[in-house]
């Protein structure tokens, strides 16, 4: 590291690298807006507002909620659509959510190494051109199956008030439900996993903004712009 | 040859004008056209009785109070006639001896022909010793008749579900029928604590009209009742729309008719015929008398937690909460874990900076040296 060669050719670096496309930042934003609208209403379809006054004909509060729930859930549904069909024709770092490296040792040591990190067991962190491997390993296995599994208790759900015959009915709440016994325990892991998104939301923003401002490059300008800045110019773990 | 159902009910002083009303009220019922009145009348004339054997296990006779309450005008006298019901326990003539023999006797003439009817189910622990008919467990009755019969029907939420005493933790072990019969033969879930003698006595009718099941559902109910919930058909949806609820039993909203959602109404995730064809001849249903739905028609209603709450219980982790209650509490344990960990964080590249400013001071002394 310390020699005067490599350091030449670290020199010669990008400063910064395009790493998120378009597609991938807008669905980001617009699937950040649409679980927020989702967790809100649907915190308020499970406990309802205090009641209104008044005549039945004149109000219509749960109805609007519900069509938000609803809506937010269609935008959520063919974005994730849309993000699939992404990661199969974008660039390499939008396939990095479906696809992490699961099989390579060295993918687990980076994990190994960003846990030492966060638990200030290491003086510095990797530094990475996409996702850092824990990020990448819990945006998989927590943010996208449990955004799938809401997608599709969600379906399963709208499925009954379509009813019978509806195509919500007879892809989703046909077998989801006796899947789970009754309707009962759909609604309750529905509501349960919203949850488990609300821990992963609280921990995503916290740890961009943290890794902003603490790691090498950078996190949160990142997904706004597209392109990955370096605060030093060694070589990144994951450069080619 | 056996008499036809028209035959029975033309015996019992049932006039034609007011067979062919049953018709037509049943073609209702079943939501079929108006011309399968005319069909169901001609089966009724010709077809000879199909006969059950209705058993009962570990049971409240619910199902058979119901069964006998039909508000349909003639199914109290009619129904039980018209199924050549050869053996229920519990309400049969013969007793002993001569009423277990009459189970043989259909089994030998119908094999294969007869129609299983289930009230109640089996327990399966101490090979079935908590439940004992005429001197044997009742697991051994039931196999032995599901062995020879055409299908079966499982009466209530005993039969399609297990119901109260196969709730947790379920000392007995008991199991509904198709979890206790060795036999593979089709079941028609008829749920419910009880079920709505209409719908009983529908199933029934249809089965005998046009000799096969009913369409079922992937949960083996019958879609004509049970494919759309309470709360689909509930006349205080408006409510529900409208974000008008019963916050308390004794409230305003409770004496104005509000919707229970609030009160823990089971409506919404409820799968049955109450809010159309309601109870005691269309008199009235559970949330029209002011209290929430309990759900007695889903799979394992009993173990779901309070009867007044939205939230199901989750007993999982060994602690008595729901889903809310699990869920801000990790949201407060992670939300603190933020806060300490950027805390720390902010302490430790303070720290670092300093050590820096140290080492490069102490770099410059020693060049300096």
């Amino acid at each position: 590291m310390s020699t005067t060669v490599e350091k030449r050719n670290d020199m010669e670096m990008a400063p910064a690298i395009y790493v998120y496309e378009a597609p991938v930042r807008i669905w980001h934003w617009i699937n950040a807006l649409a679980i927020t609208v989702l967790a809100v209403t649907g915190y308020f379809i499970a406990s309802p507002l205090p009641t209104m006054s008044g005549e039945a004909s004149d109000h219509f509060l749960m109805g609007y909620i519900r069509f938000a729930h609803f809506a937010a859930g269609y935008v959520m549904a063919i974005g994730f659509l849309g993000r699939m069909y992404w990661a199969l024709v974008g660039n390499s770092h939008a396939r990095q959510l479906f696809f992490p490296p699961l099989f390579s040792g060295e993918f687990w040591k980076g994990v190994w190494h960003e846990i030492k990190w966060y638990l200030f067991m290491t003086k510095e962190p990797h530094k990475y051109i996409g996702h850092n491997p824990l990020a990448m390993l819990v945006m998989h296995m927590v943010f996208l199956w449990a955004s799938l599994f809401m997608i599709v208790t969600g379906f399963a759900l709208y499925g009954e008030g379509s009813g019978m015959g509806s195509w919500q009915f007879d892809m989703f709440s046909s077998w989801v439900i006796p899947l789970f016994g009754q309707s009962m325990d759909v609604h309750t892991w529905h509501h349960m996993t919203m949850y488990a998104i609300l821990l992963f939301v609280m921990i995503h923003i916290y740890l961009a903004v943290r890794e902003d401002i603490m790691s090498r490059q950078s996190m949160v300008s990142t997904m706004i712009s597209g392109w990955r800045m370096f605060k030093d110019s060694r070589p990144p773990k994951d450069g080619k | 040859m056996t008499e036809t159902f028209y035959e029975v009910m033309r015996r019992q002083g049932i006039s034609r004008r007011s067979f062919l009303k049953y018709c037509s009220l049943t073609a209702a019922a079943l939501g079929l056209a108006p011309e399968f009145a005319g069909k169901i009348a001609h089966s009724m004339e010709t077809k000879p009785r199909i006969p059950v054997l209705w058993l009962h296990g570990l049971e409240c006779t619910c199902c058979s109070e119901s069964f006998i309450r039909s508000a349909h005008p003639l199914a109290k006298d009619v129904i039980l006639s018209m199924i050549s019901l050869d053996y229920d326990d519990t309400i049969m003539a013969a007793a002993g001896t001569q009423a277990e023999a009459i189970i043989e006797e259909t089994i030998k003439k119908y094999d294969g022909e007869f129609v299983l009817a289930i009230e109640g189910n089996a327990p399966l622990n101490q090979e079935g010793m908590s439940c004992i008919i005429a001197g044997k467990p009742f697991l051994e009755q039931l196999n032995h008749v599901a062995k020879h019969c055409k299908f079966i029907i499982s009466w209530g939420s005993c039969a399609s579900y297990g119901c109260v005493q196969a709730a947790a933790p379920n000392p007995t072990q008991a199991v509904p029928t198709h979890k206790a019969i060795k036999t593979s033969k089709p079941i028609i879930k008829v749920p419910g604590c009880p079920p709505i003698a209409e719908v009983m006595t529908a199933v029934i009718t249809y089965i005998l009209t046009f000799e096969k099941m009913p369409e079922l559902d992937r949960q083996g109910r019958p879609k004509m009742f049970y494919s759309q919930r309470i709360h689909d058909k509930c006349y205080r949806r408006p409510h529900f729309d409208a974000g008008q609820f019963v916050e308390k039993f004794d409230d305003e909203g409770a004496r104005k008719g509000y919707c229970l959602y609030k009160v823990g109404c089971k409506g919404p995730t409820t799968y049955n015929a109450c809010s159309t064809i309601r109870w005691n001849e269309g008199t009235s249903f559970p949330i029209q008398a002011g209290h929430g739905c309990i759900g007695c028609s889903e799979d394992g209603f009993w173990d779901k937690g309070s009867w007044y709450a939205r939230l199901s219980d989750i007993t999982q982790f060994g602690i008595e909460a729901n889903a809310d209650k699990v869920g801000l509490g990790a949201a407060a344990v992670v939300g603190t874990g933020i806060v300490a960990h950027a805390a720390l964080s902010a302490v430790k590249a303070a720290q670092n900076k300093n050590d820096t400013l140290q080492v490069e001071g102490s770099v410059k002394e020693q060049e300096n040296v």
